[in-house]
Formats: C-alpha cells, structure tokens, sequence
C-alpha cells in the first residue's frame, strides 16, 4: 500500500523541530511500524538525505526504548507498543503523523528520540528494597499469597517507556511512579522501607519537572502493559501515609 | 601461550569453596581505592556493577540504551534454572551440573559447570530478597516448572517474563549503588577500545551516543557485560542493539576468543514475512509440549495456514514424531531446528516463503478444551496473532528456526579472567559454561552467576596483587587509543558509497545463515569466507553513512557494529571449517551417522578451540584448552 507520513525532524536538542512528509509506496501490511521506518530511512539514505532518528532496541514490545506518538496516540491506535504495532493497523493512502513523546521532563535529543533518565533518577532515589548480595534468607522463607503476587506482578510489568507521561496533559508520572510503589507496597520485601521509598520518588518525580494527576485516566487508556490506575491510588496513600502517619495499609485484595 | 584454565584442583564439590578460601582479600578499608570499569547492564553487567559496589569498590557502569532496564536480558521469556530441589523430584545440584554438561554435548568444563550448579540456589534466594515477582502456588511458596525437556521441574518464572523481572530486580540493586555514588552510570555510551598498558587492561575508550564525544576512562580492571553476538546473523531473536563490538575490540587486543561457531538455533520462532524483516520473534519452546510439528507430505506450494486446515491426516507428515518416536516433538532444540529445514530443504515447507513448518494444536484443543489450552499459552498465542495476523485457535501456527544465542565468547579462565590480565568477561558475552549447546533457562542463571556470586571473588584475587595508585588518562597508551577511534570513526563516514550498512549487514546475515547456521559442510564454509572476505572489501569502499561523528548518528553506530561482525563471522568460519565433527548446536554434514544424526568425535574434539589474533588480515592461531572428564562418563545423545 501507499502511506505518507509526516514526521517531527529536530536536529538536536538546542534545535528548533518542524513536520516532515515523506511518500513510501511499497508498504508491505505484514511490516511492523519499526520496519516502515527502516524502509523510509533507507529511501531517505539513497537520496542524501539524513535518516530519521529513533529509539528501538528489542522490537518485541518489553525493553520499553520505542516511543512514537503517531496520529497524536503514544505508540499508535492499539494498546501496544511501537514496535508490535503493524502496518495492517492503517489503510492504502493514510497519512500518518509521528511525533516524539512530548514533556519538559523528557526533551527531544534529536527527531523523535527523547531522553528519559528522569524516570531513572526516580528510580535511584528508592526504588529499590536495600538488600546486598549474599546473606539473604532462603526463598521459600518469604511466603507470599498468589493473590497479593500476582498483584504485584501486575504492577512490575511496567516497561518504563513514558507513554502514560506522553499521554498526560499534565505530563504526570504518577502512574510509572505508582507502579513501582505498589509492587514493594504489596510485597513483604518492600515493607519496611515503604514510607521513606514513596517519600522520595514523589520528590524526585516533582524535582524532574513532571505534572500533577488530575485523574483524566488518560494514562491508563494508553499504557501498553496495562498498568492500572488502581496503582495511582494506592501511591496515593502510600505517600499520604508517609507524610502524616506511620499505618499499615491492608494489602491483600485487588480492585482497590 | 598456556591455556591455564585454573580449574581448582581437588574433588569437583570442593573446587569452589576452596578456591574462595584460597583467593586473596582485599581489605575492605582499601577497596574504596580501586575502581572497576563495567561495561554492558544486562543481568551479568548490573549484578556485577551493584555487588562490587556493595562492597565498596568504585564502579563506573556503561550501557548503549537510554537506561540500564533495557538491556537484551530484559526479553528472555521461560525462566531461570535453580537447583532448589523444592518439588522433591529427585534434583540436585549434581542433577543439574550433569544435565548442563550433557546437555552441552561434552565441550564445557567440570570445575565451572559444577560451580554454577552451586551458585544457582542462592541466585533465587537473591532475586525473591530483592522482591523479584516469581510465580507462586496457592500456599505461598514458590512455583516451578519443567522446562526444555528436563526431566525435573526446577525452573522458576516470572509469567513469560523472567528475564524482565529479574533484570529488574539488578537494575533496583544497580539504581541503589547509584544513589549511593558507589557506581557511576554512564547511559547511551558505547565502547569502543579496551587501553592495555603494561600488559594489563586498565581502561576503555567511550562513544558518548548523543554528542559524539569520545572519552577515555581508566580503572584497575575492566569486566566486559556485553552479552552475545547472533547479530551476525543480521536476523536472530536478539534486541537490534545487540553486537560484539567490546568483545571483538577486546580480542584484537589480546583477549582469546572461545568457540566461535557454538551458536544456537531455536526451533520455535515466527517466520520471515519478507525483505523488510528486521529481527525474529521468539515464540516460548514451550509450545511444543502441545504443540504438533507438521508439513505436507508433498510439497504444496505457498501452503497457507487457512488452507492446512483441508489437508487430511494422511497427506501429513509428523515428521518429528515419525523420526524421533521416543522424544517426538519434545526433542532438543537442535535437532528439532534441523529437521525442520531439511524439509524445507526438500520443499516441502508451508507459507508464502516456503521456509516455514506447522506447529498445530487442533489435537491439543480437540483433547483439552479451548480453555486449557488457552490458560497455558493464550499471551503467546495472542502475540503471534498481533505479529502474523492468524488465530492460533483456528489455524496451525507457523514457525521456523531462528538464532537465538552464541555459547561462542571471549575466552576465560575460572576467575571469569580473559587471556588479558584484569579483563574479565562475563555472562553471555563469555564461551564459558554452555560447551556446544545451552539448555533453556540456563542463561540467566549463568548470567547473575558470574556478576552476583562469582566475580565479587575473584576479582578481589586479582585487585590484592597490584597497587591502588590511579593511573592518568593521559599517558600515551589512551591517547593513542582515542587516536585510533577517531581515525576509525573518520574513515567509515569518508566512504560515502552506494550501499547503506544494512544492506551489508543483510548481506553478511545471508551468507552465515545458509553456509554457518544448522548445517555445515567443508565446502559451504570455504564459500563463505570468500563471501566474507569480498564483503569486508566492500564495506571499506561502498557503504554510506551519511551526517558527522559529533551528533547522535544512528547509522554511524550500526556502521561500527556491523564493521566487526563482518571480522567475526570470518573467525566463526574458521572455527567451523577447524571442527570436523558434530557436537551440539554445531552440525558438520562431514559427521554423521548412517541415519543422519551428529555424530561427535570425542577423541579429536574434546577441546575448547581458543583463537588469537594475529593482526589485520593475518590468520588467526588456535590454541587447544583440552577437556578433562574425571566425573561423567561421554555418552552420544540419542533421541530415537
Ligand atoms: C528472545 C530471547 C529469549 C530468551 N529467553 C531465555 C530464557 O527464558 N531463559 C534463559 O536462561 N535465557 C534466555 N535467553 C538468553 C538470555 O536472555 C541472554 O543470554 C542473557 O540475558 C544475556 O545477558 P547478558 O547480561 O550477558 O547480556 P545482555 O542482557 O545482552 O546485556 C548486554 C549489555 O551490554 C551493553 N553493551 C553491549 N555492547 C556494548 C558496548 N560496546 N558499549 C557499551 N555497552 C555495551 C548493553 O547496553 C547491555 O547493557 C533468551 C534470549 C532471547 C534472545
Ligand atoms: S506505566 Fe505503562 S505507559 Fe507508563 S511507563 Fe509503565 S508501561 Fe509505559
Ligand atoms: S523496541 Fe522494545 S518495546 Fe518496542
């Protein structure tokens, strides 16, 4: 099929971006949206022209690199990501337009390549449980309930990739930063550093420039893991209960 | 040069720990004065980088992504071996040690197989303290699976997400030592030279990915992370990243390469759907515990999975139950990859391409329900639906064999040191513990092996010996180093020729795949390394990349990455072409037995191929490391 796609070109970050389009006319529907950029960059290479820059690396929808805003959805009309999204998604003729995750957190390196070690710095300032190697307890030592497990898995399946910040109009990171919160919250790991480690990320998170939650739930419409914003919630009371008290919060049931 | 692979002497469940007495200690007050270069923040590289920083040391950390998170580890599927004996099925760390050398074909050592055996249970222990989500049972302990064949269920899994949780897991321990300056990261940076001086690594040269800069970054000892090379495959089931670059660099430098040609091919991936194919997905082996592997019994043409559906049983050809009735489907990935293309080979494969067989679960779904089968793979089954547009519920899945992981590696001796003293290798990045071929599930283990409970250790033996004096990236051995960089870097983007890097990169993918992959033969293999050698002449006069080396430039990078795989596959060539028999994932058409199966040669090949380099287009040496079987006896596989 025949596609025209319109993409953000910024040279670097001091530069200022504009709208390109491009007319790619052999588009196989089997191609993944990665692909038909691979096929437009190496269009764009034959005729001297710089190739678009992008983040991808494992292409299979877990190392969370991709990030494409495409007709204005964080990666694109399908609750994926970039890189699991396929050409056979579009019609002969769309026009597509390609944009990079947009937040003053995450500014544009060059084309649609945005730096996210916000999300990393976050991470550094607690989310972590404090055990060094060696000296641990035996595995099965730690029962845990399936139920409170599986929750927790739920949260941990966060890629980091930024589209619920993408999404925002707030730019909020609440929903990657709940997601990370909830997995130690739920675990008997994480307990004893509960209050400190959602004190820190919060401050962190604001130190980076991320919006507030003003509960749009855009986030969670686009988050390709499925993140819920159940676990904005309970960030939510993780961190009032850090700030103004020291409680135990009931962790067993799901659907809170 | 002696191959002193420092296996311990002793009986082979004393080795370690005697040899962690027997390694000297750095006082913990002096370990604040060495710094320790870790390149690569995979399972391997972030275990290690956290735990040397845990106990004090000064660890500078690099990875080419935008964030440690996202290293290759993060996609392994199936899970993590560990021999916990929690199902009471009769494991054991002896268990597990015999099944890694077996399943290895007989080309890895003792010492190390029954070291990482040992150190496998308290990786577990490591990753649930770290609050890793492992699947649990109802009672609240943890939850294990049989995987790959095993006749014991010792594998533990995070869904199909292991790799993800667990790497997870080292990224939070990693984020930890951060905040606590004990390692310093460096993201989206690239090596590209290891600085020997004196005979000793002590140092790197950096690409900063964003500016172009290149850096020189000097430390007492240096730990390559790097993970594997199936990239030379141009198509393989690794992240697109994924190259040997810091291997390589590290090899022209001193640094003996292992079993090159020990790569793996995985029987169960989704076809190529056309040219624009940029990389292979893995679909979990699991599948073939219901899975039926079918094609025509005569060649259909362009067959497509709707129209399977018609065909009936007795125009089918089960081919791997008729072969192997024993094992059936079940079979080790290697031999189920190699059926499956010598009946491609005989055209009788399915789809569009032809290079495809069936993996049918009517049977499956007709025995169990819907339900079952859909408890047990329905994400599977739903990606390969998001990837090919075909119900698997519906319509048999097509599938096709794929590279999955080189056992090839930097060479090391048992303290995980290279033939360069202070460079040390480690997880996939290694030929280590996998002889001729991997089990399933035994990657990660080896992974957080060598960084979490191995390298803290040795490393701390090597440190003891030398002083802690700093040494100045201005000597002349690192400026010569960046000199040499710049000049590489400067040269690639002079070329400015027709072909764009990855078309070369296609190019060399074709060659390895048809003359270095399930099948090699003599002649198939003198073929290549012609093709391989016109195809390094070509890259050095035709290919274009286009933009300049201080800015973020993609092509640029894959240029350099592709510059080097073209240089290894020519060695992969040459380890295959040196060994004449068939031994694991390496296939030589010259060994076999009269029904066609590997046939090894264990009086001529019971060694580890090691190679050094020579020098630009000079031949490279081998070196021999012999192996030496005092505790299992050499038996051929059989699965009839
Ligand atoms: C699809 C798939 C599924 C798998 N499933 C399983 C499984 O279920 N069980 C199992 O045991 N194994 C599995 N494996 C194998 C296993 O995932 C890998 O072997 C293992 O994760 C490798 O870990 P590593 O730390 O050695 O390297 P990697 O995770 O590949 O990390 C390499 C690191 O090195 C860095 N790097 C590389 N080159 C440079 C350079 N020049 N400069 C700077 N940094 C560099 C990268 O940035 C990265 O941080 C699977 C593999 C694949 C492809
Ligand atoms: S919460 Fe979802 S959208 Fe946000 S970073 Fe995690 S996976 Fe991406
Ligand atoms: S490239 Fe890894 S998630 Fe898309």
């Amino acid at each position: 099929m025949k596609i025209t796609v319109k993409v953000w070109r910024q040279a670097n970050s001091q530069a200022k971006g504009g709208f390109k389009t491009y007319q790619l006319d052999h588009v196989s529907t089997d191609m993944s949206f990665l692909e038909m950029f691979d096929v437009l960059n190496a269009q764009l290479i034959r005729k001297g022209e710089d190739p678009i820059a992008f983040d991808h690396d494992c292409r299979e929808g877990i190392c969370g690199m991709c990030s494409m805003v495409i007709n204005g959805r964080p990666h694109g009309p399908l609750q994926t990501t970039t890189c699991q999204l396929h050409m056979r998604t579009f019609k002969d003729g769309d026009t597509i337009t390609v944009e990079p995750w947009r937040a003053n957190a995450f500014p544009v390196l060059k084309d649609l390549v945005v730096d996210r070690t916000a999300f990393d710095r976050i991470q550094q300032s607690g989310g972590y449980v404090s055990v060094n190697t060696g000296g641990v307890p035996d595995a099965n030592e730690i029962p845990i309930p399936k139920k409170v497990a599986d929750e927790a898995f739920d949260a941990a399946t966060c890629i980091g990739c930024g589209a619920c910040v993408a999404a925002c109009k707030n730019a909020s990171a609440m929903l990657f930063v709940g997601a990370k919160v909830s997995q130690y919250a739920l675990l008997p790991q994480g307990k004893p550093e509960r209050k400190e480690r959602a004190e820190r990320m919060v401050a962190q998170m604001d130190a980076e420039g991320f919006g507030a939650c003003t509960n749009t739930r855009a986030c969670e419409a686009e988050c390709p893991k499925g993140i819920k914003i159940t676990n904005i919630a309970r960030l939510n009371r993780e961190y009032l209960g850090a700030v103004f008290t020291s409680y135990e919060v009931e962790t067993g049931g799901g659907g809170e | 040069m002696n191959l002193d692979s420092k296996i311990p002497a002793g009986p082979l469940n004393e080795k370690w720990s005697k040899h962690k007495f027997n390694l000297k200690l750095v006082n913990p007050a002096n370990k604040r004065k060495y710094d320790v270069i870790v390149v690569g923040t995979g399972l391997a590289g972030a275990s290690a980088a956290a735990s040397l920083g845990e106990l004090g040391y000064n660890v500078k950390a690099f990875c080419f992504q935008d964030s440690p998170r996202r290293a290759h580890s993060i996609a392994a599927q199936g899970g993590i071996n560990a021999a916990k004996n929690y199902q009471n099925d009769g494991d054991s760390i002896y268990r597990l040690f015999y099944d890694t050398i077996k399943g290895g074909d007989y080309r890895a050592r003792e010492g190390n197989v029954h070291r990482l055996a040992e150190v496998s249970v308290n990786i577990i222990d490591q990753c649930v303290a770290q609050g890793v989500p492992f699947a649990r049972e109802y009672g609240g302990l943890l939850s294990n699976r049989s995987f790959g064949g095993a006749q014991v269920s010792r594998t533990f899994y995070a869904r199909g997400q292991t790799g993800q949780q667990l790497l997870l897991g080292a990224y939070s321990a990693l984020n930890r030592q951060i905040s606590n300056g004990k390692v310093k990261m460096y993201n989206r940076t690239e090596m590209l030279d290891v600085v020997v001086v004196d005979g000793k690594a002590r140092g790197i040269i950096t690409r900063d990915l964003v500016t172009g800069k290149i850096e020189a970054h000097a430390a007492h000892a240096v730990l390559l992370c790097t993970g594997g090379y199936g990239n030379v495959f141009y198509l393989s089931t690794n992240a697109k990243g994924s190259n040997v670059t810091a291997a390589w660099r590290a090899h022209k430098k001193g640094a003996l390469f292992g079993n090159p040609c020990f790569t793996q091919i995985h029987p169960t991936c989704i076809p190529v759907s056309g040219d624009h194919q940029s990389k292979l997905t893995l679909m979990s082996e699991s599948l073939r515990n219901d899975g039926r592997v079918w094609v025509p019994k005569t060649a259909i043409k362009g067959l497509k999975a709707a129209d399977a559906v018609r065909i009936p049983e007795t125009d089918r050809d089960y081919f791997l139950e008729r072969r192997y009735p024993s094992f059936g489907n079940l079979v080790p990935r290697d031999v189920a990859s190699r059926n499956a293309k010598y009946v491609c080979d005989e055209g009788r494969g399915v789809g569009t391409t032809g290079l495809a067989v069936f993996l049918d679960f009517s049977d499956a779904i007709k025995r169990d329900g819907r339900h079952v089968i859909e408890a047990k793979y329905g994400n599977l089954f739903d990606m390969y639906r998001q990837i090919t547009g075909d119900n698997p519920y519906e319509v048999p899945m097509m599938i096709y064999p794929a590279v999955h992981y080189t056992m090839g590696g930097l060479w090391v001796d048992y303290n995980l040191m290279t033939t360069v003293p202070g460079l040390y290798a480690l997880g996939e990045a290694n030929f280590s513990d996998h002889g001729a071929n991997r089990l399933g599930a035994s990657a990660l283990m080896q992974g957080l092996a060598d960084g979490y409970f191995i390298i803290p250790y040795t490393i701390g033996d090597y440190l003891a010996g030398m002083s802690w004096e700093k040494m100045s990236t201005d000597r002349a051995e690192f400026k010569e180093a960046i000199t040499n960089v710049q000049q590489r870097v400067g040269k690639m983007l002079q070329i400015k020729g027709a072909k764009t890097v990855d078309q070369l990169h296609r190019e060399l993918g074709l060659t390895m795949w048809e003359y270095c992959g399930m099948s090699r033969s003599e002649s198939g293999l003198l073929t290549a390394k012609k093709k391989i050698q016109e195809l390094k002449t070509e890259f050095w006069s035709n290919v274009n990349i286009l933009g300049s080396a201080n800015e973020l430039n993609q092509e640029l990078e894959k240029a350099g990455r592709v510059a080097d795989f073209i240089e290894l596959g020519e060695l992969m060539v040459d380890d295959a072409l040196n060994r004449s028999e068939s031994c694991g994932g390496h296939f030589r058409e010259e060994s076999q037995t009269p029904d066609g199966e590997a046939l090894r040669k264990d009086d001529q090949y019971a060694y580890v191929a090691a190679w050094e380099y020579k020098g630009e287009n000079q031949p490279e040496e081998l070196h021999k490391e012999n192996l030496v079987f005092e505790n299992v006896k050499l038996t051929q596989r059989s699965y009839k």
